[in-house]
């Protein structure tokens, strides 16, 4: 079918995919090195996750953390979900505009919107702290939800809801019946890739944390501007470990049911 | 069919009280004064942008720049092949391709940057291996270097090129690479001249989302360029939230997106013109 690839080509990509992961397994490696400071390995050891757990800094950066994600995840993804549903009766030109306004927060730069809301809150004499961070994640989450949403929205035609209107159901009904089971798997996606987006962001949480909010990847920043603690490998690994199982939960999930097209949670 | 319209309000009022309105907000302030505390007062005037031509920050702005392209450059020459490859090989190789490049897209940039500080900083495992070889005699200062930053950015931003194009070599009309090897186009003619045009729009999407995303990126910098190196990002960041002067800051921010925004529309050009000459042509 396709001619074969040159030898170097294979060499090459073997080559990349160690450059990108050797680093990334360091850092898992090494959050069990027994030794402080040296890096050198110096035997194994839980020690740092351990130690992980008793450190007050962490566990309250995780709490904050966990409250964003949580809240930001439920309201972007019923604001998100409203917005694929409500876009399909709009007209074209009102379709293409909403469009428009729900990929800026995909396109713009993040530094951008992370100092904008800082000045916005600042103009309002809204404190900088949770909800600060909050808001700022629902506004960036809620346009990937609406792409994952839509998407399987599309892939399922109206068909169905037609024949439930003709059948005599109400809007309410034929959404809950009707709808909602369809979507469901695009909803949960949705909702996973909004909780991995919050628990992940530091460029936007940065500028809208405030002193006393501190997230983890604003912790990690801090610990890593400060110097090198095994701690620090610990934590990282234990994200990358709940990011990258989220997702593939969330990829499962979209593809769930039969004779779907295959979606992705691919970026792209 | 009303009520549904309506239904879609909430979001549209989200999105402009959080997000354009504060964007117009950073532009109306990027022309106001300070007064004595540093707060933004209603005074219209050009100073923060002329500050920005003071070759001090015309320097940095430049370096920006030259770092932004020589991450993109250096970017597309390594994710070609990898992107070319993964698009030729089996579908099973396909999956695993894709999925093995998908995943450093969620590990937060932050944890892939701190690795590359586990690896170069003077007692880090790079010199620590050089040293037990007898390779060197000294611990290298890699760290805190031009080239750390460098290596950081292409390092986070490779994905970001391999998708694209990646999804331009699997949209490509196959019957043009049989036709050419029917009339006798070595491999690489028929690379030259029928993939690489083909793959174009891959190529523009991946390069302008490195380059803007590298303008935009502090973090790399801060961590591993240290105090020595600064990027527009940096400034903006310091002006925001050490120095306190928006308008300056602000102003920044506007010439950033602004000259983005130039970037984009220049690739655009670039290719529907080209797009428009092949359309034209057959």
């Amino acid at each position: 079918m396709k001619s074969k690839s040159h030898p170097l080509l294979g060499i090459h990509s073997l080559l990349l995919m160690v450059f990108i992961y050797v680093p990334i397994a360091f850092i898992v490696i090494y959050s069990f090195n027994s030794s402080r400071l040296a890096a050198d390995w110096s035997g194994f050891t839980f020690d740092w996750y351990i130690s992980l757990f008793d450190n007050r800094h962490v566990m309250e950066a995780l709490s904050n953390s966990m409250i964003v994600a949580v809240t930001s995840t439920i309201v972007s993804t019923v604001l998100g979900t409203i917005a694929a549903l409500s876009m399909r009766n709009l007209s074209r030109r009102m379709k293409s505009g909403m469009g428009g306004l729900l990929y800026l927060p995909i396109i713009i730069p993040d530094i951008i919107m992370g100092l904008s809301l800082l000045v916005l809150f600042n103009q309002m004499h809204i404190p900088l702290g949770k909800l600060t961070i909050i808001i700022a994640h629902i506004t960036f989450s809620v346009s990937y939800v609406h792409v994952v949403v839509t998407t399987r929205l599309a892939g399922m035609g109206q068909q169905l809801e037609e024949a439930a209107n003709d059948l005599g159901a109400g809007p309410w009904q034929t959404f809950r019946y009707v709808t909602l089971p369809q979507i469901l798997p695009g909803i949960i996606s949705g909702a996973l890739i909004a909780f991995t987006l919050s628990l992940d962001d530091f460029m936007v949480s940065f500028f809208v944390s405030g002193p006393s909010s501190t997230t983890l990847p604003i912790y990690i920043y801090g610990q890593v501007k400060r110097g090198i603690s095994p701690e620090i490998n610990a934590l990282c690994t234990i994200l990358i470990l709940v990011s990258v199982t989220l997702i593939f939960i969330a990829q499962f999930v979209l593809n769930r049911g039969k004779g779907q097209k295959k979606q992705s949670v691919l970026p792209f | 069919m009303k009520k549904s319209n309506l239904s879609v309000l909430p979001v549209i009022a989200w999105l402009v009280l959080f997000l354009v309105i504060p964007m117009l907000i950073v532009v109306g302030i990027s022309f106001m004064g300070r007064d004595d505390l540093g707060n933004v007062v209603l005074d219209f005037n050009l100073e923060s942008y002329s500050r920005f031509f003071d070759p001090l920050y015309l320097g940095i702005y430049w370096d920006t720049i030259e770092l932004s392209v020589l991450t993109t450059v250096l970017c597309l020459l390594l994710s070609y092949p990898l992107a070319y490859y993964i698009a030729n090989a089996g579908p099973r190789m396909q999956t695993w391709g894709l999925v093995l490049i998908t995943i450093p897209f969620w590990i937060n940039f932050l944890i892939r940057t701190y690795a590359w500080v586990l690896l170069l900083r003077t007692q880090g495992i790079v010199n620590n291996l050089l040293l037990d070889f007898g390779l060197i005699q000294e611990p290298l200062q890699m760290l805190y270097t031009k080239g750390a930053v460098l290596l950081g950015m292409v390092y986070t931003f490779i994905p970001f090129m391999v998708l694209p194009i990646y999804v331009a070599l699997e949209q490509m009309d196959k019957k043009l690479l049989e036709a050419a090897s029917d009339l006798g186009a070595s491999g690489w003619k028929s690379f030259w001249h029928i993939t690489l045009p083909q793959t174009k729009s891959g190529i523009m999407t991946g390069s302008v989302l490195v380059y803007v995303s590298t303008t935009g990126m502090f973090v790399v910098t801060d961590i591993l360029g240290g105090s020595k190196s600064s990027m527009i990002s940096n400034i903006i960041q310091s002006q925001f939230l050490g120095a306190r002067n928006w308008p300056f800051g602000s102003a920044l921010s506007v010439i950033f997106v602004i000259t983005s925004l130039i970037m984009i529309a220049l690739f655009n050009k670039a290719m529907t013109s080209k797009h428009m000459a092949a359309k034209e042509g057959r």
